[in-house]
Protein backbone atom coordinates (compact mmCIF):
# COMPACT_ATOMS: atom_id res chain seq x y z
CA UNK A 1 0.00 0.00 0.00
CA UNK A 2 0.94 2.98 -1.04
CA UNK A 3 -0.41 5.42 1.28
CA UNK A 4 -0.91 3.21 4.70
CA UNK A 5 -1.73 6.31 6.75
CA UNK A 6 -5.02 6.89 4.78
CA UNK A 7 -6.34 3.64 5.05
CA UNK A 8 -7.86 3.74 8.66
CA UNK A 9 -8.77 7.63 7.75
CA UNK A 10 -11.08 5.88 4.95
CA UNK A 11 -12.02 3.27 7.20
CA UNK A 12 -13.12 5.22 10.54
CA UNK A 13 -14.96 7.94 8.33
CA UNK A 14 -16.52 5.12 6.53
CA UNK A 15 -18.02 3.83 9.65
CA UNK A 16 -19.18 6.99 10.65
CA UNK A 17 -21.09 7.29 7.62
CA UNK A 18 -22.74 3.88 8.51
CA UNK A 19 -23.59 4.61 12.00
CA UNK A 20 -25.26 8.14 10.87
CA UNK A 21 -27.18 6.22 8.22
CA UNK A 22 -28.51 3.91 10.64
CA UNK A 23 -29.28 6.93 12.65
CA UNK A 24 -31.39 8.35 10.35
CA UNK A 25 -33.36 5.45 9.36
CA UNK A 26 -34.53 5.12 13.32
CA UNK A 27 -32.53 1.78 13.82
CA UNK A 28 -32.90 0.54 17.17
CA UNK A 29 -32.36 -2.72 19.02
CA UNK A 30 -36.21 -3.13 19.53
CA UNK A 31 -37.26 -2.51 15.73
CA UNK A 32 -34.83 -4.83 14.86
CA UNK A 33 -35.85 -7.56 16.82
CA UNK A 34 -40.03 -6.82 16.60
CA UNK A 35 -39.36 -6.88 12.91
CA UNK A 36 -37.42 -10.17 12.85
CA UNK A 37 -40.10 -11.91 14.74
CA UNK A 38 -42.73 -10.57 12.59
CA UNK A 39 -40.67 -11.82 9.86
CA UNK A 40 -40.38 -15.27 11.37
CA UNK A 41 -44.32 -14.95 11.66
CA UNK A 42 -44.73 -14.16 7.95
CA UNK A 43 -42.29 -17.02 7.12
CA UNK A 44 -44.37 -19.20 9.18
CA UNK A 45 -47.29 -18.47 7.40
CA UNK A 46 -45.87 -19.05 3.86
CA UNK A 47 -45.36 -23.15 4.45
CA UNK A 48 -47.48 -24.47 2.62
CA UNK A 49 -47.15 -22.06 -0.12
CA UNK A 50 -50.54 -22.68 -1.90
CA UNK A 51 -51.41 -21.52 -5.37
CA UNK A 52 -54.92 -20.80 -4.04
CA UNK A 53 -56.69 -22.31 -6.85
CA UNK A 54 -55.83 -19.57 -9.57
CA UNK A 55 -52.96 -21.71 -10.31
CA UNK A 56 -53.57 -21.35 -14.70
CA UNK A 57 -54.13 -17.62 -13.78
CA UNK A 58 -51.04 -16.78 -12.17
CA UNK A 59 -49.40 -18.84 -14.70
CA UNK A 60 -50.76 -16.77 -17.40
CA UNK A 61 -49.73 -14.02 -15.72
CA UNK A 62 -46.08 -15.26 -15.26
CA UNK A 63 -45.87 -16.19 -19.04
CA UNK A 64 -46.88 -12.45 -19.85
CA UNK A 65 -43.96 -11.26 -18.03
CA UNK A 66 -41.84 -13.20 -19.91
CA UNK A 67 -43.66 -12.16 -22.99
CA UNK A 68 -42.76 -8.64 -22.34
CA UNK A 69 -39.30 -9.49 -21.07
CA UNK A 70 -38.75 -11.29 -24.59
CA UNK A 71 -40.44 -8.49 -26.52
CA UNK A 72 -38.84 -5.56 -24.70
CA UNK A 73 -35.20 -7.32 -25.48
CA UNK A 74 -36.40 -7.83 -29.17
CA UNK A 75 -37.34 -4.09 -29.85
CA UNK A 76 -34.46 -2.40 -27.74
CA UNK A 77 -32.11 -4.61 -30.26
CA UNK A 78 -34.05 -3.75 -33.23
CA UNK A 79 -33.55 0.06 -32.12
CA UNK A 80 -29.94 -0.50 -30.60
CA UNK A 81 -28.28 -1.51 -33.72
CA UNK A 82 -28.30 1.98 -36.00
CA UNK A 83 -27.98 3.76 -32.73
CA UNK A 84 -24.62 1.68 -31.80
CA UNK A 85 -23.46 2.63 -35.31
CA UNK A 86 -23.96 5.89 -34.22
CA UNK A 87 -21.90 5.46 -31.26
CA UNK A 88 -19.24 3.39 -32.93
CA UNK A 89 -15.58 5.43 -33.45
CA UNK A 90 -14.62 3.26 -36.67
CA UNK A 91 -17.79 3.44 -38.16
CA UNK A 92 -18.66 7.37 -37.61
CA UNK A 93 -15.68 9.68 -37.83
CA UNK A 94 -17.40 13.02 -36.07
CA UNK A 95 -16.27 13.10 -32.35
CA UNK A 96 -18.92 15.28 -31.54
CA UNK A 97 -22.06 13.30 -33.34
CA UNK A 98 -20.34 10.43 -31.27
CA UNK A 99 -19.56 11.73 -27.80
CA UNK A 100 -23.70 13.06 -27.93
CA UNK A 101 -24.82 9.47 -28.74
CA UNK A 102 -22.91 8.04 -26.05
CA UNK A 103 -24.11 10.57 -23.65
CA UNK A 104 -27.90 9.68 -24.68
CA UNK A 105 -27.16 6.11 -23.86
CA UNK A 106 -25.98 6.98 -20.52
CA UNK A 107 -29.50 9.07 -19.79
CA UNK A 108 -31.76 5.91 -20.98
CA UNK A 109 -29.61 3.73 -18.64
CA UNK A 110 -29.34 6.05 -15.85
CA UNK A 111 -33.00 5.91 -14.65
CA UNK A 112 -34.33 2.53 -13.63
CA UNK A 113 -37.10 0.79 -15.70
CA UNK A 114 -39.92 1.03 -12.94
CA UNK A 115 -39.62 4.40 -13.27
CA UNK A 116 -40.14 4.09 -17.10
CA UNK A 117 -42.64 1.81 -16.01
CA UNK A 118 -44.75 4.47 -13.72
CA UNK A 119 -44.72 7.26 -16.79
CA UNK A 120 -45.55 4.55 -19.28
CA UNK A 121 -47.87 3.72 -17.28
CA UNK A 122 -49.06 7.44 -17.07
CA UNK A 123 -48.66 7.58 -20.93
CA UNK A 124 -50.20 4.65 -22.77
CA UNK A 125 -52.19 3.34 -19.70
CA UNK A 126 -52.11 0.31 -17.85
CA UNK A 127 -50.79 -3.08 -19.28
CA UNK A 128 -47.93 -5.01 -20.72
CA UNK A 129 -47.43 -2.50 -23.53
CA UNK A 130 -46.34 -0.19 -20.70
CA UNK A 131 -43.86 -2.71 -19.12
CA UNK A 132 -42.44 -3.54 -23.07
CA UNK A 133 -41.73 0.19 -23.43
CA UNK A 134 -40.54 0.27 -20.06
CA UNK A 135 -37.98 -2.23 -20.42
CA UNK A 136 -36.97 -1.57 -23.95
CA UNK A 137 -36.22 1.94 -23.26
CA UNK A 138 -33.00 1.63 -20.53
CA UNK A 139 -31.64 -1.52 -22.20
CA UNK A 140 -31.92 0.69 -26.08
CA UNK A 141 -28.74 2.64 -23.74
CA UNK A 142 -27.00 -0.95 -22.62
CA UNK A 143 -27.39 -2.45 -25.74
CA UNK A 144 -26.50 0.58 -27.71
CA UNK A 145 -23.65 1.15 -25.87
CA UNK A 146 -22.17 -2.77 -25.64
CA UNK A 147 -22.73 -2.88 -29.40
CA UNK A 148 -20.67 0.01 -30.31
CA UNK A 149 -17.96 -1.43 -28.37
CA UNK A 150 -17.88 -4.59 -29.90
CA UNK A 151 -17.95 -2.71 -33.05
CA UNK A 152 -15.28 -0.77 -31.99
CA UNK A 153 -13.09 -4.27 -31.76
CA UNK A 154 -14.01 -5.62 -35.29
CA UNK A 155 -11.52 -6.38 -37.32
CA UNK A 156 -10.77 -3.34 -39.70
CA UNK A 157 -9.04 -5.45 -42.98
CA UNK A 158 -12.82 -7.29 -43.85
CA UNK A 159 -14.20 -3.76 -43.81
CA UNK A 160 -11.43 -2.16 -45.64
CA UNK A 161 -11.69 -5.66 -48.11
CA UNK A 162 -15.58 -5.46 -48.95
CA UNK A 163 -14.33 -1.17 -49.73
CA UNK A 164 -11.76 -2.47 -51.84
CA UNK A 165 -14.43 -4.92 -54.15
CA UNK A 166 -16.29 -1.42 -55.03
CA UNK A 167 -18.95 -1.75 -52.25
CA UNK A 168 -20.40 1.63 -50.75
CA UNK A 169 -19.96 2.61 -47.04
CA UNK A 170 -23.54 1.02 -46.11
CA UNK A 171 -22.69 -2.35 -47.67
CA UNK A 172 -19.21 -2.59 -45.95
CA UNK A 173 -21.00 -1.83 -42.88
CA UNK A 174 -23.25 -4.69 -43.47
CA UNK A 175 -21.29 -6.91 -44.98
CA UNK A 176 -17.87 -6.16 -43.24
CA UNK A 177 -18.44 -5.31 -40.09
CA UNK A 178 -21.86 -7.08 -38.82
CA UNK A 179 -21.30 -10.46 -39.37
CA UNK A 180 -18.18 -9.92 -36.99
CA UNK A 181 -19.72 -9.22 -34.58
CA UNK A 182 -23.10 -10.26 -34.73
CA UNK A 183 -22.39 -13.74 -32.50
CA UNK A 184 -21.25 -10.77 -29.78
CA UNK A 185 -24.44 -9.14 -30.14
CA UNK A 186 -27.08 -11.87 -29.86
CA UNK A 187 -24.95 -13.32 -26.71
CA UNK A 188 -25.44 -9.86 -25.04
CA UNK A 189 -29.12 -9.99 -26.23
CA UNK A 190 -29.43 -12.97 -24.28
CA UNK A 191 -27.97 -11.90 -21.20
CA UNK A 192 -30.27 -8.60 -21.40
CA UNK A 193 -32.72 -10.87 -21.92
CA UNK A 194 -31.98 -12.85 -18.38
CA UNK A 195 -31.99 -9.35 -16.80
CA UNK A 196 -35.10 -8.52 -18.15
CA UNK A 197 -37.05 -11.60 -17.01
CA UNK A 198 -36.48 -10.70 -13.09
CA UNK A 199 -37.02 -7.06 -13.77
CA UNK A 200 -40.53 -7.93 -15.51
CA UNK A 201 -41.82 -9.61 -12.50
CA UNK A 202 -41.96 -6.45 -10.54
CA UNK A 203 -43.19 -3.98 -13.22
CA UNK A 204 -46.78 -5.21 -12.24
CA UNK A 205 -46.53 -3.44 -8.92
CA UNK A 206 -46.98 -0.18 -10.96
CA UNK A 207 -49.59 -1.40 -13.41
CA UNK A 208 -47.33 -2.51 -15.93
CA UNK A 209 -48.41 -5.86 -16.56
CA UNK A 210 -47.21 -9.38 -15.10
CA UNK A 211 -47.34 -11.24 -12.41
CA UNK A 212 -46.00 -7.94 -9.95
CA UNK A 213 -49.39 -7.30 -9.54
CA UNK A 214 -50.55 -10.02 -8.07
CA UNK A 215 -47.77 -10.80 -5.75
CA UNK A 216 -48.02 -6.87 -4.05
CA UNK A 217 -51.99 -7.97 -4.11
CA UNK A 218 -51.57 -11.16 -2.17
CA UNK A 219 -49.31 -9.14 0.03
CA UNK A 220 -51.56 -6.30 0.67
CA UNK A 221 -54.28 -8.69 1.73
CA UNK A 222 -51.64 -11.03 3.83
CA UNK A 223 -52.50 -14.18 1.85
CA UNK A 224 -48.56 -15.39 2.66
CA UNK A 225 -48.74 -18.41 1.27
CA UNK A 226 -50.04 -17.61 -2.25
CA UNK A 227 -47.21 -14.90 -2.25
CA UNK A 228 -44.37 -18.12 -1.12
CA UNK A 229 -45.94 -19.58 -4.23
CA UNK A 230 -45.54 -16.80 -6.82
CA UNK A 231 -41.79 -16.08 -5.36
CA UNK A 232 -41.46 -20.17 -5.85
CA UNK A 233 -43.04 -19.53 -9.48
CA UNK A 234 -40.66 -16.53 -10.08
CA UNK A 235 -37.55 -18.84 -9.02
CA UNK A 236 -38.72 -21.37 -11.21
CA UNK A 237 -38.94 -19.17 -14.31
CA UNK A 238 -35.60 -17.25 -13.66
CA UNK A 239 -34.04 -20.67 -13.56
CA UNK A 240 -35.46 -21.89 -16.52
CA UNK A 241 -34.36 -18.51 -18.72
CA UNK A 242 -30.65 -19.00 -17.03
CA UNK A 243 -30.43 -22.36 -17.82
CA UNK A 244 -31.92 -21.87 -21.35
CA UNK A 245 -29.79 -18.59 -22.53
CA UNK A 246 -26.53 -20.02 -21.23
CA UNK A 247 -26.82 -23.45 -23.48
CA UNK A 248 -27.88 -20.79 -26.60
CA UNK A 249 -24.86 -18.58 -25.58
CA UNK A 250 -22.34 -21.63 -25.76
CA UNK A 251 -23.80 -22.64 -28.93
CA UNK A 252 -22.89 -19.13 -30.27
CA UNK A 253 -19.18 -19.30 -28.49
CA UNK A 254 -18.47 -22.62 -30.16
CA UNK A 255 -20.55 -22.63 -33.41
CA UNK A 256 -21.21 -27.00 -34.20
CA UNK A 257 -17.55 -27.91 -33.44
CA UNK B 1 -49.83 -12.29 -25.13
CA UNK B 2 -48.37 -8.31 -24.30
CA UNK B 3 -51.61 -7.04 -26.13
CA UNK B 4 -49.05 -6.04 -28.47
CA UNK B 5 -49.88 -4.37 -32.29
CA UNK B 6 -48.39 -2.50 -34.83
CA UNK B 7 -51.03 -0.26 -34.80
CA UNK B 8 -51.58 0.07 -30.93
CA UNK B 9 -47.23 1.20 -30.94
CA UNK B 10 -47.73 3.36 -33.79
CA UNK B 11 -50.70 5.00 -31.26
CA UNK B 12 -48.88 4.66 -28.09
CA UNK B 13 -45.40 5.94 -29.19
CA UNK B 14 -46.75 10.02 -29.79
CA UNK B 15 -48.72 9.82 -26.78
CA UNK B 16 -45.85 8.56 -25.02
CA UNK B 17 -43.58 11.43 -27.05
CA UNK B 18 -46.50 13.91 -25.91
CA UNK B 19 -46.49 13.11 -22.14
CA UNK B 20 -42.62 13.10 -22.27
CA UNK B 21 -42.71 16.53 -23.67
CA UNK B 22 -45.74 17.90 -21.44
CA UNK B 23 -43.26 17.05 -18.49
CA UNK B 24 -40.55 19.60 -20.16
CA UNK B 25 -40.65 22.66 -17.99
CA UNK B 26 -41.09 26.40 -19.86
CA UNK B 27 -38.02 28.11 -19.87
CA UNK B 28 -38.10 31.46 -20.88
CA UNK B 29 -34.61 33.46 -21.36
CA UNK B 30 -35.93 36.66 -20.60
CA UNK B 31 -36.87 35.87 -16.84
CA UNK B 32 -34.73 32.16 -17.11
CA UNK B 33 -34.23 32.93 -13.11
CA UNK B 34 -37.82 32.86 -11.56
CA UNK B 35 -38.67 29.84 -14.34
CA UNK B 36 -35.97 28.06 -13.11
CA UNK B 37 -37.08 28.56 -9.39
CA UNK B 38 -40.79 27.50 -10.48
CA UNK B 39 -39.32 24.33 -11.87
CA UNK B 40 -37.05 23.71 -9.34
CA UNK B 41 -39.38 24.96 -6.17
CA UNK B 42 -39.28 21.67 -4.05
CA UNK B 43 -35.08 21.75 -4.21
CA UNK B 44 -34.12 21.93 -0.88
CA UNK B 45 -36.34 18.52 0.02
CA UNK B 46 -35.70 16.74 -2.49
CA UNK B 47 -31.78 17.42 -2.02
CA UNK B 48 -32.77 15.90 1.14
CA UNK B 49 -34.47 12.76 -0.50
CA UNK B 50 -31.41 12.07 -2.88
CA UNK B 51 -29.44 12.07 0.03
CA UNK B 52 -31.44 9.44 2.14
CA UNK B 53 -31.51 7.43 -1.19
CA UNK B 54 -27.87 7.61 -1.47
CA UNK B 55 -27.44 6.87 2.87
CA UNK B 56 -29.66 4.09 1.93
CA UNK B 57 -27.50 2.39 -1.05
CA UNK B 58 -24.55 3.18 0.97
CA UNK B 59 -25.35 1.14 4.33
CA UNK B 60 -26.91 -1.45 2.45
CA UNK B 61 -23.91 -2.05 0.34
CA UNK B 62 -21.75 -1.53 3.17
CA UNK B 63 -23.71 -4.76 4.95
CA UNK B 64 -24.46 -6.63 2.31
CA UNK B 65 -20.81 -6.77 1.14
CA UNK B 66 -19.54 -7.57 5.48
CA UNK B 67 -22.34 -10.58 4.68
CA UNK B 68 -21.11 -11.26 1.16
CA UNK B 69 -17.16 -11.27 2.46
CA UNK B 70 -17.93 -13.41 4.91
CA UNK B 71 -19.74 -15.90 3.23
CA UNK B 72 -17.67 -16.22 0.27
CA UNK B 73 -15.23 -17.99 1.60
CA UNK B 74 -17.10 -21.20 2.42
CA UNK B 75 -18.56 -20.50 -0.63
CA UNK B 76 -15.32 -20.70 -3.09
CA UNK B 77 -14.68 -23.99 -4.06
CA UNK B 78 -10.54 -23.76 -3.78
CA UNK B 79 -10.95 -22.91 -0.41
CA UNK B 80 -13.73 -24.94 1.29
CA UNK B 81 -14.80 -28.40 1.34
CA UNK B 82 -17.15 -29.31 -1.45
CA UNK B 83 -20.44 -30.28 0.87
CA UNK B 84 -19.84 -27.09 2.30
CA UNK B 85 -19.59 -24.93 -0.71
CA UNK B 86 -22.91 -26.08 -2.03
CA UNK B 87 -25.24 -25.19 0.42
CA UNK B 88 -23.73 -21.54 0.55
CA UNK B 89 -23.74 -21.14 -2.96
CA UNK B 90 -27.49 -21.85 -3.13
CA UNK B 91 -28.15 -19.55 -0.10
CA UNK B 92 -26.75 -17.05 -2.29
CA UNK B 93 -28.44 -17.39 -4.92
CA UNK B 94 -31.79 -17.33 -4.02
CA UNK B 95 -30.33 -14.60 -1.76
CA UNK B 96 -29.76 -12.49 -5.17
CA UNK B 97 -33.34 -14.25 -7.12
CA UNK B 98 -35.65 -12.47 -5.40
CA UNK B 99 -36.02 -9.15 -7.16
CA UNK B 100 -35.15 -6.48 -4.31
CA UNK B 101 -39.05 -4.59 -4.89
CA UNK B 102 -40.63 -8.23 -3.59
CA UNK B 103 -38.30 -8.06 -0.64
CA UNK B 104 -39.14 -4.25 0.13
CA UNK B 105 -42.63 -4.98 -0.19
CA UNK B 106 -42.11 -7.50 2.66
CA UNK B 107 -39.75 -6.03 4.81
CA UNK B 108 -42.12 -2.74 4.61
CA UNK B 109 -44.88 -5.26 5.87
CA UNK B 110 -42.37 -6.81 8.70
CA UNK B 111 -40.62 -3.74 9.85
CA UNK B 112 -42.63 -0.43 8.57
CA UNK B 113 -42.47 1.72 6.15
CA UNK B 114 -39.34 3.92 5.55
CA UNK B 115 -35.75 3.89 4.84
CA UNK B 116 -34.78 0.98 7.05
CA UNK B 117 -36.85 -1.65 5.34
CA UNK B 118 -35.76 -0.86 2.20
CA UNK B 119 -32.19 -0.70 3.06
CA UNK B 120 -32.39 -4.30 4.38
CA UNK B 121 -33.84 -5.24 0.78
CA UNK B 122 -30.83 -3.48 -0.98
CA UNK B 123 -28.42 -5.48 1.31
CA UNK B 124 -30.22 -9.26 1.42
CA UNK B 125 -29.87 -8.46 -2.16
CA UNK B 126 -26.28 -7.28 -2.31
CA UNK B 127 -24.95 -10.21 -0.19
CA UNK B 128 -26.23 -12.25 -2.58
CA UNK B 129 -24.78 -10.57 -5.53
CA UNK B 130 -21.44 -10.24 -4.02
CA UNK B 131 -21.06 -13.19 -2.27
CA UNK B 132 -20.63 -15.10 -5.93
CA UNK B 133 -18.29 -12.47 -6.92
CA UNK B 134 -16.23 -12.53 -4.52
CA UNK B 135 -15.90 -16.22 -3.91
CA UNK B 136 -14.81 -15.79 -8.14
CA UNK B 137 -12.22 -13.92 -6.85
CA UNK B 138 -10.87 -15.85 -4.03
CA UNK B 139 -10.55 -18.61 -6.55
CA UNK B 140 -8.51 -16.82 -8.51
CA UNK B 141 -6.03 -16.09 -5.43
CA UNK B 142 -3.02 -18.62 -5.58
CA UNK B 143 -3.06 -20.68 -2.71
CA UNK B 144 1.11 -20.62 -2.06
CA UNK B 145 0.18 -17.69 0.06
CA UNK B 146 -2.22 -19.43 2.43
CA UNK B 147 0.00 -22.98 2.25
CA UNK B 148 2.40 -20.66 3.59
CA UNK B 149 0.47 -19.26 6.17
CA UNK B 150 -0.99 -23.01 7.15
CA UNK B 151 2.72 -23.80 7.37
CA UNK B 152 3.37 -21.25 9.76
CA UNK B 153 0.68 -23.09 11.96
CA UNK B 154 -2.17 -20.67 10.92
CA UNK B 155 -6.04 -21.90 11.78
CA UNK B 156 -8.44 -21.61 8.55
CA UNK B 157 -9.54 -18.54 9.33
CA UNK B 158 -6.27 -17.11 9.70
CA UNK B 159 -5.13 -18.53 6.24
CA UNK B 160 -8.36 -16.59 4.94
CA UNK B 161 -7.61 -13.83 6.14
CA UNK B 162 -3.71 -13.58 5.67
CA UNK B 163 -3.36 -15.83 2.80
CA UNK B 164 -6.35 -15.08 0.42
CA UNK B 165 -8.10 -11.50 1.45
CA UNK B 166 -4.82 -9.79 0.49
CA UNK B 167 -4.80 -11.02 -2.61
CA UNK B 168 -8.35 -10.99 -3.42
CA UNK B 169 -8.95 -7.14 -1.92
CA UNK B 170 -8.44 -4.93 -4.52
CA UNK B 171 -11.45 -7.11 -6.86
CA UNK B 172 -13.42 -7.33 -3.38
CA UNK B 173 -13.61 -3.77 -3.74
CA UNK B 174 -13.52 -2.43 -7.18
CA UNK B 175 -16.67 -4.98 -7.45
CA UNK B 176 -18.05 -3.58 -3.80
CA UNK B 177 -17.89 0.06 -5.69
CA UNK B 178 -19.66 -1.10 -9.12
CA UNK B 179 -22.38 -2.41 -6.84
CA UNK B 180 -22.69 0.81 -4.98
CA UNK B 181 -23.27 2.52 -8.43
CA UNK B 182 -26.09 -0.40 -8.80
CA UNK B 183 -27.75 -0.01 -5.47
CA UNK B 184 -27.88 3.92 -6.05
CA UNK B 185 -30.11 3.29 -8.68
CA UNK B 186 -32.56 0.31 -6.99
CA UNK B 187 -32.32 3.08 -4.27
CA UNK B 188 -34.40 5.55 -6.23
CA UNK B 189 -37.48 3.38 -7.08
CA UNK B 190 -37.72 1.91 -3.39
CA UNK B 191 -40.10 5.03 -2.81
CA UNK B 192 -42.68 3.05 -4.92
CA UNK B 193 -43.42 0.99 -2.60
CA UNK B 194 -43.03 3.10 0.99
CA UNK B 195 -39.51 1.86 1.58
CA UNK B 196 -37.68 5.43 1.85
CA UNK B 197 -35.82 7.47 -1.04
CA UNK B 198 -36.45 9.95 -3.89
CA UNK B 199 -39.18 6.95 -5.43
CA UNK B 200 -42.02 8.18 -3.38
CA UNK B 201 -42.07 11.90 -4.46
CA UNK B 202 -41.75 10.62 -8.06
CA UNK B 203 -44.86 8.69 -7.41
CA UNK B 204 -46.71 10.88 -6.24
CA UNK B 205 -45.64 13.36 -9.08
CA UNK B 206 -46.56 11.35 -11.47
CA UNK B 207 -50.53 9.97 -9.87
CA UNK B 208 -51.18 13.37 -9.04
CA UNK B 209 -50.03 15.13 -12.86
CA UNK B 210 -47.45 17.41 -11.82
CA UNK B 211 -45.69 17.19 -14.95
CA UNK B 212 -43.21 19.72 -14.23
CA UNK B 213 -41.89 17.85 -11.16
CA UNK B 214 -41.77 14.66 -12.75
CA UNK B 215 -39.10 16.11 -15.18
CA UNK B 216 -37.24 18.22 -12.42
CA UNK B 217 -37.30 14.59 -10.34
CA UNK B 218 -35.39 12.82 -12.92
CA UNK B 219 -33.08 15.31 -13.88
CA UNK B 220 -31.92 15.15 -10.14
CA UNK B 221 -32.11 11.49 -10.29
CA UNK B 222 -29.47 11.47 -13.42
CA UNK B 223 -27.21 14.01 -12.45
CA UNK B 224 -27.04 11.61 -9.10
CA UNK B 225 -26.44 8.34 -10.70
CA UNK B 226 -23.87 10.55 -13.02
CA UNK B 227 -22.20 11.82 -9.97
CA UNK B 228 -21.74 9.04 -8.28
CA UNK B 229 -20.71 6.74 -11.58
CA UNK B 230 -18.01 9.07 -11.97
CA UNK B 231 -16.38 8.81 -8.51
CA UNK B 232 -16.63 5.23 -8.44
CA UNK B 233 -15.27 5.21 -11.34
CA UNK B 234 -12.05 6.96 -10.39
CA UNK B 235 -11.94 5.05 -7.35
CA UNK B 236 -12.15 2.19 -9.28
CA UNK B 237 -8.88 3.17 -11.03
CA UNK B 238 -7.30 4.00 -8.06
CA UNK B 239 -7.77 0.60 -6.05
CA UNK B 240 -6.84 -1.76 -9.33
CA UNK B 241 -4.00 0.68 -10.28
CA UNK B 242 -2.76 -0.05 -6.73
CA UNK B 243 -2.70 -3.53 -7.14
CA UNK B 244 -1.08 -3.72 -10.61
CA UNK B 245 1.83 -1.39 -9.26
Amino acid sequence: MRIPFMTPVIFILGALLLVAGLWRMDTSPERIWLGLTKLGWLVALMWPPSAGGVFWELLKSLLESLAMAFLGTLLAAVIAVPLALLGAGNVIGNIMLRFSARRFYDGLRGIDTLIWALIFVAAVGMGPFAGILALAVPDIGVLAKLFSEALEGADRRQVEAVRAAGANRVLAVRIGLLPQVSPVMLSQMLYTLESNARSSTVLGIVGAGGIGLALSDRIRINNWDEVAFIILLILGMVACIDWASRKLRLKLIRPAS
Amino acid sequence: MGEVSISRLVQGLPLAGAYIAGTLPSLRLDHLSGDLAHWMWGFTDWLELLADTILIAYVGTVLGGLVALLLSFPAAATLAPAWIVMPVRRFLELLRTIPTLVLALIFVYAFGLGAFAGMLAIAVHTAGALGKLFAEEHENASLAQMEAVRAAGGTWTAQMRFGIFPQSLPGVLSYGLLRFEINVREASVLGIVGAGGIGEELYLAVRQFEYQDISAILLLILATVAAIDLLCGRLRHIVLGKAGA
